[in-house]
C-alpha cells in the first residue's frame, strides 16, 4: 500500500513535466489552430539550452533556466514570425508538414553542436538529498518539480482569466476575426501565444536535466505523449491538458510497475478510444 | 485529366522502365540494392498518396501497416520458405489490419483523422517492440531467408542472387504502379478526389462518403503491407522501428518531394529521397537536417512538388477548402 501511494508521488512529478508541455501544445492549438509537431523539439532545445548555461558554463540553476527560456522563445519567435506566420491562410496539412520538418532540422542541429550522447549534470546543492515519505525516501527535487508544475498551473489560470491580456487571447481564441474587428492586433496575439507555448515547454525540458538526462531523442518522445495528453483532455482545453497529465503522469508511473509490457500499448488504446467516443475530450464542456 | 498519357510521356515511361529492366546488367551490387529500397518506398508512398493527394486525408499511421506487411512476410517465411507465400501473406495481413482500423478512423477528418491514425500506428508499434514471444521485441525477428519463388509443378527460381529478387520487387512494384494508375483514374479514383475537394457537395450527390474512406484507406494500407513485405527478403531481418511514426514520415517525405496533386509525384519523390539521402550521407550523417531544410522549403515556397512543374494540371496547389468557413463556425459554436 505505501508502495503504491509512493509510486503515485512519483507518477505525480513525472506528470509535471507532461503538463509544462502538453499546456504549451494547447494554447498553441487553442489560439492558433496549430498543432505544433516541433513542439517536443522545443522541449529538447530547451533542455540543452539549460545543460549549456548550468552544467557546461556553471552558472546558478534558475538563471540557466531563465536563459533557457528566453532563447527557446527567441526560436520560437523566429519559427512563428518567419515561418508559421506565412501559411496560416492555407490547408492545415501544409503546417502540420513544416513544424515536421522543423522536428528534422532541429534533432540533427542538437546532435551537431552538443554531439549524439547522454548527458546528466549534477542537481544543484539546495535541492538535492530526499525526504522519508511513506517509509522510502522521495526526491526534494522530484517535490520541486511537482511544485513548478503546479505553481504554473496556478499563473496559467490566473493569466487567462484574470488578466487583459488572458481576455485579448480568449478572445482571439473562439473568435480571431471578430478579435481583429475589435481592433485587437491578431498577428501580434499569435507570435506572443507561440513564443509563450515554446517557453513553457522550455521550461519542462530545462527543469528535467538533472534527473531525466539530456539527449538527441528526447524531444520526439515527449511529442507523443503530449499528444495523447491533449487528444484526451481536449484539444485546446488547458484544464483538460491539466487533468489528463495526470491521469496519464501517475497511469504510467503505476504502469511501469505493474504492466511493463501493455503499459505504452494501454496509453495509445486510451487515445484511440477517446478520439472516438469523445473527440471534443474527456473534459470538454 | 485524361486517361491517355502525352505521347512525350509514354516515350518517357517506356525508357525508364527499359532502364530499370536493364539495371542488374549495366550496374554493380548497391545500384542493385538502391534500386529496390526507391520501389519499396515508391509503392508505400503511391498508397500514402491515394489517401492524402486523392482523398484529403493525412494518415501518421502508415508504418503500422507496412510492419503488419514485414512481420507477417517474415513469419510465414520463417515458418514456409515460399517468397511468394510470405509476400502475399503479408499483404493480406496488412489488408485486413487496415480494413479493421479503418471502420474506425475514417469517421474522423482533418486533425482527428492525423491523430487517430498515429494512435493506431503506435498500437502497433508497442506490440511489435513489447510482445517479444512472437516479435522478438527490440531485438525483431533475424535470419528471414530470402526464399526461392516457387510456383508447385512449374518452376523454382532461386532469390539467392540480389539481381534475381531485384526483378520481383520490380514486377510487384510495376504492377502495382500501374493498377494506381487505372484506379485514381476511374470514376471510382474520381469520386475520391470529389469527396477530398468538397465532401459536403458528394454527400449531397448521393456519394456514401465514409465508404469510399474506407475504401482508399484499406488500399493504402494494402500499398504499405506491400511495400512492407518486399523489405524482409531484403535486409533478413525485421525490427519494431519499421513500425514507428518516424517511418511514417518516409513517404510523406517522399510524397512532399515529388509532388502531391500529380501522380508521379510520390514515385519521383523516393527516388529523390533515397538520391538525396545517399549523396548527403556521402558527406555528413546528419542527412536528416539536409531534409528538414528542403521540408520547410518546399511547404513554404512549392507546396505542390518538383513534379507539378512537369505534369501539366490546372490544379491549384492547395486543395480549395470550401466548406472551410462552414467548419469554422462549427468550431467556434461547439466551444
Amino acid at each position: 500500500m505505501e508502495n503504491f501511494a509512493f509510486q503515485g508521488l512519483i507518477g505525480l512529478s513525472l506528470a509535471m513535466y507532461l503538463w509544462l508541455i502538453s499546456a504549451g501544445l494547447t494554447i498553441i492549438f487553442g489560439v492558433l489552430r496549430i498543432v505544433n509537431f516541433a513542439h517536443g523539439s522545443l522541449f529538447m532545445v530547451g533542455a540543452y539550452l539549460a545543460y549549456t548555461f548550468y552544467g557546461q558554463m556553471g552558472l546558478p540553476f534558475g538563471v540557466a533556466i531563465v536563459l533557457s527560456l528566453l532563447g527557446t522563445g527567441l526560436l520560437g519567435f523566429a519559427m512563428e514570425r518567419g515561418f508559421l506566420s506565412r501559411i496560416y491562410g492555407v490547408d492545415e496539412a501544409y503546417q502540420l508538414l513544416l513544424t515536421f520538418g522543423f522536428i528534422l532540422i532541429l534533432d540533427d542541429a542538437v546532435k551537431i553542436i552538443w554531439g549524439g550522447v547522454f548527458r546528466i549534470p549534477p542537481i544543484p546543492p539546495f535541492l538535492d538529498g530526499a525526504w522519508p515519505v511513506f517509509g522510502r525516501s522521495f526526491p526534494v527535487y522530484n517535490a520541486f518539480v511537482i511544485a513548478v508544475g503546479l505553481l504554473v498551473a496556478v499563473i496559467l489560470w490566473a493569466l487567462f482569466e484574470k488578466t487583459w491580456w488572458g481576455r485579448i487571447v480568449r478572445a482571439t481564441a473562439s473568435d480571431r476575426e471578430m478579435a481583429n474587428a475589435i481592433g485587437v492586433n491578431v498577428p501580434r496575439v499569435f507570435s506572443g501565444v507561440f513564443v509563450f507555448g515554446a517557453m513553457l515547454a522550455a521550461l519542462g525540458g530545462a527543469i528535467g536535466i538533472p534527473v531525466r538526462s539530456v539527449a538527441p531523442g528526447i524531444g520526439s518522445a515527449m511529442i507523443i505523449q503530449a499528444f495523447i495528453i491533449t487528444v484526451i483532455g481536449g484539444l485546446g482545453n488547458l484544464k483538460g491538458a491539466f487533468v489528463s497529465s495526470l491521469i496519464v503522469g501517475v497511469l504510467s508511473a503505476y504502469g511501469t510497475l505493474y504492466f511493463p509490457v501493455f503499459e505504452l500499448f494501454f496509453i495509445f488504446v486510451i487515445m484511440a478510444v477517446v478520439l472516438l467516443i469523445r473527440p471534443q475530450g474527456l473534459f470538454a464542456r | 485529366m485524361t486517361g491517355r498519357l502525352s505521347p512525350r510521356a509514354t516515350i518517357l515511361v517506356a525508357l525508364l522502365t527499359s532502364a530499370l529492366f536493364l539495371l542488374p546488367w549495366v550496374a554493380g551490387k548497391y545500384p542493385v540494392y538502391l534500386a529496390i529500397q526507391i520501389l519499396i518506398l515508391a509503392v508505400f508512398s503511391i498508397g500514402f498518396n491515394l489517401l492524402f493527394g486523392y482523398t484529403g486525408l493525412l494518415s501518421f499511421g502508415q508504418a503500422g501497416f507496412f510492419a503488419v506487411g514485414a512481420y507477417g512476410c517474415a513469419k510465414i517465411l520463417l515458418a514456409v520458405p515460399n517468397l511468394f507465400l510470405g509476400i502475399a501473406g503479408g499483404v493480406a495481413a496488412a489488408g485486413v489490419a487496415a480494413f479493421l482500423l479503418g471502420i474506425l478512423s475514417v469517421r474522423h477528418t482533418r486533425i482527428y483523422f492525423s491523430m487517430l491514425t498515429l494512435a493506431f500506428g503506435m498500437m502497433i508499434y508497442s506490440v511489435a517492440w513489447k510482445w517479444r514471444d512472437y516479435t522478438g521485441g527490440d531485438d525483431g525477428l533475424v535470419g528471414i531467408p530470402r526464399a526461392p519463388l516457387e510456383i508447385p509443378g512449374l518452376v523454382t527460381i532461386s532469390m539467392a542472387a540480389m539481381e534475381h529478387y531485384y526483378y520481383v520487387v520490380l514486377v510487384l512494384s510495376l504492377a502495382a504502379i500501374l493498377a494506381m494508375y487505372r484506379l485514381v483514374r476511374s470514376p471510382l479514383g474520381l469520386t475520391l478526389q470529389a469527396i477530398r475537394d468538397s465532401e459536403t457537395r458528394a454527400a449531397f450527390a448521393g456519394v456514401p462518403v465514409q465508404k469510399y474512406r474506407l475504401f482508399a484507406f484499406t488500399i493504402a494500407g494494402l500499398y504499405a503491407g506491400l511495400a512492407g513485405a518486399l523489405l524482409p527478403p531484403l535486409e533478413n531481418t525485421v525490427t519494431p522501428p519499421i513500425a514507428h511514426w518516424s517511418t511514417s514520415a518516409e513517404p510523406v517525405l517522399a510524397t512532399l518531394l515529388g509532388g502531391i496533386h500529380t501522380f508521379s509525384g510520390p514515385i519521383v519523390g523516393a527516388f529523390l529521397f533515397f538520391v538525396i539521402k545517399d549523396v548527403v550521407m556521402r558527406f555528413t550523417e546528419y542527412w536528416l537536417i539536409c531534409f528538414g531544410i528542403i521540408v520547410v522549403a518546399m511547404v513554404m515556397g512549392f507546396p505542390s512538388g518538383i513534379m507539378s512543374i512537369f505534369e501539366n494540371r490546372k490544379r491549384p496547389a492547395v486543395p480549395p477548402d470550401a466548406d472551410r468557413a462552414a467548419k469554422a463556425a462549427n468550431a467556434s459554436a461547439k466551444k
